[in-house]
């Protein structure tokens, strides 16, 4: 019986709260990144796709 | 406004609760009376006598209808009357809505809503539920809170260090990190942390047998309302999984909740227990039995006492969201837009509880 696998394509958005810090570090399904130490704040920004989002060049998935 | 999604299934009562007996639940706000026939179909009805209002539940069934205790109405399994006291003509409106039911996965599903919209294939699995490979402990807690409070209670798992510490908390969860990621298109979330090492909590070292420290993972899976599940990974520490995505050595535990809004202050707080290990042991179903109805029944205490709280707080008051809030920050947000999209459907409809 295997765990649950990460999910499926489409509209993703992944926040890793980073080890040690305060800091959550969030991924938009463009490609955007952004860190914040507010959860709050960090979700407005991921929902405010695509304003203020600027995906990497070579649009690197997250 | 309400605060309730509708058009969506929820979980009513467990298979087994549902029999020859009538069954009353109130869910959304309205209430079902609930049977099977006498093939062992579930049926679910509006608890309400068309004539004046009785609960059908305080009647009796007679075959696969239900007469009901005041006058005799008398309704078929699709809700419609087929027998009135003391006349042969049946009014055409004489009718109680019925409402979509599917068993699955030991659950019975009820459909809140408009039925033309009600899609089986929408019902989310927890398959080892109703699976010989796996031994399920199970039950329901009523809960006098509203529904939103089991969800952020549910989403956040570090308050098993506080709340549920000696049972299933250990001084670990609480300083796991976690990654959270929102599956807009499907409506999922996941949140997980994985632990490479850590206490064994006297919950799985009992029922396990393992001595030392483990690996263990946690898996949330949340479907937006109702289904909750958490997929439990308890291992020795440093045994993983094997490469073809086998996993002998590791111990699962699948942990389900049905979180079924009554009214808008109390809830139905369905809660199972399903493992793939010790199948036949009854000394560690009776442990894991007690062990989460404890563990549920802290949840129910800190809820209740929450939402009396709650409802009495000023409007407008404020809370403070920290790091371990990110989940359940998403369950909100996706319920938020859930209940929005269904107030917009429902104001385009003209009633509620239409007869079908």
């Amino acid at each position: 019986m295997t765990s649950a696998g990460p999910p499926g394509g489409g509209a993703v958005y992944r926040i890793d709260w980073t080890p040690g810090t305060d800091v959550l570090d969030g991924a938009c399904h463009c490609g955007a990144r952004h860190l914040s130490e507010d959860p709050v704040e960090l979700w407005e920004w991921l929902l405010a796709h695509p304003e203020g989002h600027h995906p990497p060049a070579g649009g690197e998935g997250a | 406004m309400t605060a309730f999604v509708r058009n969506q299934w929820y979980v009513a009562a467990y298979a087994r609760e549902v029999g020859r007996d009538l069954l009353a639940r109130t869910i959304l706000g309205e209430p079902l009376v609930l049977y099977r026939t006498t093939e062992g179909e579930p049926v679910a009805l509006a608890d309400r006598c068309v004539h004046r209002r009785y609960p059908l539940s305080e009647s009796r069934l007679e075959g696969d209808t239900i007469v009901c205790g005041y006058h005799g109405f008398t309704y078929d399994k699709g809700g419609a009357c087929v027998f009135v006291p003391g006349q042969t003509r049946i009014p055409r409106t004489a009718r109680v809505a019925s409402y979509p039911v599917v068993e699955q996965d030991s659950f019975i599903w009820v459909w809140i809503g408009d039925r033309d919209l009600a899609d089986p294939a929408l019902i989310p699995r927890a398959p080892w539920l109703d699976d010989s490979r796996y031994t399920v402990v199970c039950g329901m807690e009523p809960l006098a809170a509203r529904y939103q409070l089991l969800v952020d209670n549910l989403m956040d798992l570090s308050h098993e260090t506080y709340l549920h510490g000696g049972y299933i908390g250990t001084p670990e969860v609480a300083d796991t990190p976690i990654t959270t990621e929102v599956d807009e298109e499907n409506a999922v979330i996941h949140v997980s942390r994985h632990m490479a090492d850590a206490e064994c909590p006297p919950f799985y070292a009992k029922s396990t047998g393992i001595q030392g420290r483990i690996t263990r993972w946690q898996d949330i899976e949340y479907h937006p309302p109702c289904l909750y599940l958490l997929h439990s990974r308890i291992a020795p520490v440093g045994v993983l999984p094997n490469e073809d995505g086998t996993d002998p050595n590791g111990f699962h535990v699948e942990i389900v909740y049905a979180i079924t809004p009554e009214t808008e202050n109390t809830t139905l707080d369905f809660w199972a227990v399903a493992r793939d290990f010790a199948l036949d042991d009854e000394e560690v179903t009776a442990f894991l039995a007690e062990s989460n109805r404890t563990v549920v029944m802290q949840d129910v205490v800190a809820l209740d006492l929450l939402e009396k709280v709650i409802a009495n707080e000023p409007e407008g008051y404020q809370e403070l969201s920290i790091n371990i809030d990110t989940g359940a920050l998403a369950a909100r947000r996706i319920l938020k837009r859930m209940v929005a999209e269904s107030s917009a459907a429902a104001s385009v409809r003209s009633s509620q509880a239409v007869p079908s």
